[in-house]
C-alpha cells in the first residue's frame, strides 16, 4: 500500500496509508485461501466473516463484500484503520506461516472507503420492537452496542458529553491514523440506522444510570464511558507547564483543532523538543502529532525494551520513519524547570530487564548511576490511564477493585438492565475490543428484553437470506417483556 | 418525567449587564436547572470553532427550567461572547452540571465569601446553606461602587451581609480577607468558610481562617479542557495529593490546597490569550465593529485582579 513519503507526511496531518486502490486490492484478495475452517474469523473480535468478503472482492462483487463486513461491524472504515491486525485476524492467517499475511485490514479499509465513497449503507429492514435504549458514551463500544441494538429494533439514544459524536475516535485517534471524516461517515450510517445522538449530555451529572432506568423511560442502558482519567507521573516536577497528558495533547489537536488556532480558538503551544513518556499507540499518536505541530526533536521515554511495547507494529514503524528518537529502557527520574515554572530538562534513569513480572513481561530495573540529563521543553505522558469516576460517583454501581464498572460474562452490571463494556470495565485496550464488547453487551441486552434476535443481515442487492430457516426480515417475534 | 430533549438549542433568555465587563446569561436547559446543585459548573461553547469555557453556575430556576451564568468579558472568547450572546441566540455547546456539589447540610452557621467574579457563583451556596437551616454571614468583595452587583438577591438569603470594596466607595472599605476577620470578631462558632473569587483571594480567606481552624472551602478554577476527567489539564496539588477540579471538585480544603501551584499553572496559555486578543481587536476594527472599551479597569493593580477572576481559563 502506497504510504506519503515520511518527509513530507511529517509536515501534514493527511493520512498516512494511502490505501490499496483497485487493482492492489484485487492482487491482494487472490492471495486469501479461502480456508473451510478460518483461523482469521476466530481472531476477530466481532467475528467478521474474513473470507467470504474477500472472496466477494476477488469476484468484483464490492457491494457483496460490504454487506459481508456490515453484517458484523458497521465501521469498516474505522476498524481497516485502527485494529491491531497483526495479533488478531492477520497474526494467525494461514498464509502468514510461510509469506506475509493476507493483508485483511487493508482489505477491510478498501471495502470501507468504498462503500463511503459510493455513499453505500445498509440499512436492514427493522421492525420496531418498542423498546427504547440509551447508550453512555459514543465511542467504539457505545456505536456498536448502539449499532446491534438499532437492528433489532429498538428505539436508541447515544449519549455523548463532548460537543461531538465519536468519543476517542474523535478526540484520541489524530486525522493522520484515521480522518474524523471517515467517523462522521460512519456515524451516519448508523443515523441511517435510526439512531439518536445526544451530545453536550454528561449523564451521571445531568441525569444519572438509575434516572434513565426509572425516570427516563430507557428499558436497558449500555455504559462505554470509557478509560479516562490519565495516571500520572508522581515524580518531581509533574505539574510544571509544559507536561500534559496524552489525551490533552490528543484532544486539543483533534477535537479542538488547536492545530488550527488561531481560527479555532482552543491554544496548543508546542514545544521544540518534546519527550514523550510510554509506548502504546496513545504516546506513538502524541509523539506523530507533536512532529506535524513543528517539533524539532521527538523523544520516545519508555522503561521496557521494543519487545514488550505495546504500541501496534506500524506504529513504531511509521513513528521511527518520522524521525522519532526511541529511547528504550529508559525511566523518568525528575523534570527540571527552568525557574519560572515551566520544563527546561528531564532526568532519566537506564533500565534493564530482570524477571518476569505479573504482567509475564520481564520487569525493568534502575542500574544503578546510570542517571543523565537531557533537554526539552515539553513532557507528554502516556503512561495508561484510570476509570472515569463520574458513573461510580453518580450511581449506585458495583465497582470492582481497581474503579472500574464490575460487570458479569454477559456484560451486565449490577442493576438490572443495566449493561456496561469497553474501556470502562477493562480498562484500557483497543478500539476493537471496546467494539466487541459493545456488541457482546447488546446481546446481552436482547437476552434480558427477551428480543429474540438472529445475528443481522442486510436485505439489500444480496437479496433475501435466511439464517436457521428464520427469514431474515422476521423479528422479535417471541417477545415476552420481563415482569 | 424528564425529556432529554428539553435542553436542545440552548436558547439565551435573558441577558444582563452589570458593567462593561461583567454580564450575565440567562439560559434555557429545563433538565439542568433540574439538576444542578449549588458549587457546580459548566462548560460553554459560543461557537463550533470556539473554545470550551468552563463557568461557574451563578444561579438555577428549577420552575422556569434556566440556569444563570455571569461572565466577565477578560480574554478574546468571553468578550466575543460579550458581543455575541444576545437574547435570543443560541450557545453551540453547554455541558453540565459538572463536578461534585458542595455539601450543605449539617451546618449552623458559615461565611460565604464571593470576591469580583465568584460574587455570583457564590450565590447558589448562600442559598443553598439558608434552605438548610444555616445562619449565612455572606462577605461580597468588589473594586468598587459602580461594580456592585446582587447585593438584594444576597440581601434576600443571608442574615448578615458584609459588603466590602477596595476604595470604600460602598460597605466597608478593605479586601474580603478584611470581611471575614470581621466577621470571625463577631462570631466564635463559625462552622465553615467558603471562599470563591481569584486563586490570590482564597489563598488569602483560607490564610485568614487557618489560626482559627474553620473548615474553609474553596472553589478552584484551573485550566480545562473536557472537564469530564479525560485531560488532566486541571490537576491540582491538595497536599500530598494530585486531584482533578473536573471531577474530584470544584471545591477543595482551602487549607491543603497548594494556590502557588495553581496560579502558576493558570499562567500556561498567557501568551496564545493576548495573541488571540490581538487578533480579534484587530479583527473587530477592521469590520468596523470596536470591542468595548475597559474605560481604565483593565489595569490590574489590586489582590482581587490577579489573575483575573474568573478568567475564562485560558485555553479551557
Amino acid at each position: 500500500m502506497r504510504e506519503q513519503d515520511p518527509l513530507i507526511r511529517v509536515k501534514n496531518f493527511e493520512e498516512v496509508n494511502c490505501g490499496y486502490t483497485l487493482e492492489q486490492a484485487l492482487n491482494e484478495s487472490e492471495r486469501c485461501l479461502l480456508c473451510p475452517d478460518p483461523a482469521c474469523v476466530a481472531g476477530c473480535p466481532v467475528n467478521i466473516n474474513i473470507p467470504k468478503f474477500i472472496e466477494a472482492i476477488s469476484a468484483k462483487d464490492f457491494r457483496g463484500a460490504y454487506n459481508v463486513i456490515t453484517a458484523s461491524n458497521l465501521l469498516a472504515a474505522v476498524c481497516g484503520r485502527v485494529c491491531p491486525q497483526e495479533t488478531q485476524c492477520e497474526g494467525v492467517c494461514v498464509v502468514g506461516e510461510s509469506l506475509e499475511p493476507v493483508a485483511i485490514g487493508r482489505l477491510e479499509r478498501w471495502v470501507g472507503d468504498y462503500a463511503i465513497k459510493e455513499k453505500w449503507s445498509n440499512v436492514p429492514h427493522i421492525e420496531p420492537s418498542g423498546y427504547k435504549i440509551g447508550i453512555v458514551g459514543s465511542g467504539p463500544a457505545g456505536m456498536a452496542c448502539a449499532a446491534d441494538m438499532a437492528k433489532a429494533g429498538c428505539d436508541v439514544t447515544v449519549f455523548e458529553a463532548f460537543h461531538q459524536a465519536g468519543g476517542v475516535l474523535k478526540y484520541g485517534i489524530p486525522d493522520f491514523r484515521l480522518p474524523n471524516t471517515v467517523v462522521d461517515a460512519e456515524i451516519e450510517n448508523l443515523r441511517k440506522l435510526g439512531v439518536k445522538f445526544e451530545c453536550n449530555t454528561l449523564v451521571g451529572r445531568l441525569f444519572t444510570i438509575e434516572q434513565m432506568r426509572n425516570e427516563l423511560g430507557y428499558d436497558a442502558v449500555f455504559i462505554g464511558t470509557g478509560a479516562g482519567y490519565p495516571s500520572m507521573l508522581g515524580i518531581p516536577g509533574d505539574s510544571l507547564n509544559g507536561v500534559l497528558s496524552a489525551n490533552e495533547l490528543l484532544t486539543r489537536c483533534n477535537l479542538m483543532r488547536a492545530k488550527e488556532f488561531p481560527n479555532y480558538d482552543t491554544p496548543l503551544p508546542l514545544g521544540k523538543r518534546v519527550a514523550v513518556i510510554g509506548a502504546g499507540n496513545t504516546a506513538m499518536d502524541a509523539m506523530r502529532v507533536s512532529l506535524r505541530l513543528g517539533a524539532e526533536k521527538v523523544y520516545c521515554i519508555y522503561r521496557r525494551s521494543r519487545t514488550e511495547c505495546p504500541a501496534r507494529a506500524e506504529e513504531v514503524h511509521h513513528a521511527e520513519e518520522e524521525g522519532v528518537e526511541f529511547h528504550w529502557l529508559t525511566a523518568p527520574v525528575e523534570i527540571l524547570d527552568d525557574g519560572k515554572g515551566n520544563v527546561r530538562a528531564m532526568r532519566c534513569i537506564k533500565m534493564e530487564l530482570g524477571e518476569p513480572d505479573e504482567s509475564g513481561r520481564r520487569r525493568p530495573i534502575p542500574v544503578k548511576g546510570s542517571e543523565f540529563e537531557f533537554e526539552t521543553d515539553q513532557v507528554v505522558f502516556a503512561i495508561g490511564t484510570n476509570a472515569n469516576p463520574i458513573i461510580g460517583q453518580t450511581s449506585h454501581l458495583r465497582l470492582n477493585k481497581r474503579g472500574y464498572l464490575a460487570a458479569g460474562d454477559d456484560l451486565a452490571t449490577s442493576m438490572a438492565g443495566v449493561f456496561a463494556g469497553g474501556d470502562i470495565v477493562t480498562g484500557a485496550a483497543t478500539v476493537i475490543e471496546a467494539m466487541g464488547a459493545g456488541r457482546k453487551a447488546a446481546r446481552g441486552m436482547k437476552d434480558y428484553l427477551r428480543i429474540r434476535d438472529i445475528e443481522t443481515g442486510s436485505v439489500g442487492e444480496a437479496g433475501i437470506e435466511t439464517f436457521f430457516g428464520i427469514d431474515l426480515r422476521e423479528r422479535n417475534f417471541a417477545r415476552i417483556r420481563a415482569a | 418525567m424528564l425529556d432529554v430533549n428539553a435542553g436542545a438549542g440552548f436558547t439565551i433568555l435573558a441577558r444582563e449587564d452589570f458593567s462593561d465587563v461583567t454580564y450575565s446569561l440567562v439560559i434555557r436547559h429545563p433538565l439542568m436547572a433540574r439538576a444542578a446543585q449549588p458549587g457546580q459548573f459548566v462548560i460553554v461553547m459560543s461557537h463550533e470553532s470556539g473554545e470550551r469555557i468552563p463557568l461557574t453556575i451563578a444561579d438555577f430556576d428549577r420552575d422556569k427550567g434556566t440556569v444563570t451564568l455571569v461572565v466577565q468579558a477578560v480574554g478574546k472568547s468571553t468578550k466575543e461572547m460579550q458581543q455575541l450572546c444576545q437574547v435570543g441566540t443560541t450557545l453551540y455547546g453547554l455541558v453540565g452540571p459538572m463536578g461534585v456539589p458542595s455539601p450543605l447540610a449539617g451546618k449552623k452557621k458559615v461565611v460565604c465569601v464571593g470576591g469580583g467574579l465568584g460574587v455570583a457563583p457564590i450565590f447558589p451556596q448562600a442559598r443553598g446553606f439558608k434552605e438548610n437551616g444555616a445562619y449565612v454571614i455572606g462577605i461580597l468583595g468588589f473594586r468598587t461602587k459602580d461594580l456592585v452587583f446582587w447585593e438584594e438577591k444576597f440581601r434576600a438569603c443571608c442574615d448578615e451581609l458584609i459588603l466590602c470594596t477596595d476604595d470604600g466607595s460602598a460597605g466597608m472599605k478593605g479586601f474580603v480577607s478584611d470581611g471575614i476577620k470581621h466577621a470571625i470578631a463577631g462570631h466564635s462558632n463559625i462552622d465553615e468558610v467558603v471562599a470563591i473569587g481569584p486563586p490570590i483571594m482564597m489563598k488569602a480567606c483560607a490564610e485568614v481562617t487557618r489560626p482559627h481552624a474553620i473548615k474553609t472551602i474553596v472553589s478552584l478554577n484551573p485550566i480545562m479542557v473536557d472537564g469530564t476527567g479525560m485531560c488532566g489539564g486541571c490537576r491540582v496539588k491538595i497536599g500530598d495529593e494530585v486531584k482533578f477540579a473536573c471531577v474530584d471538585g470544584p471545591d477543595f480544603d482551602g487549607h491543603k490546597v497548594d494556590f502557588n501551584d495553581l496560579m502558576m499553572r493558570l499562567k500556561r496559555y498567557r501568551e496564545e490569550e493576548k495573541a488571540a486578543l490581538d487578533r480579534w481587536s484587530e479583527h473587530c476594527r477592521m469590520m468596523n465593529q470596536a470591542p468595548p472599551v475597559l474605560k481604565g479597569r483593565g489595569v490590574a493593580n489590586s489582590p482581587m485582579d490577579l489573575p483575573d477572576p474568573f478568567e475564562e481559563t485560558l485555553g479551557g
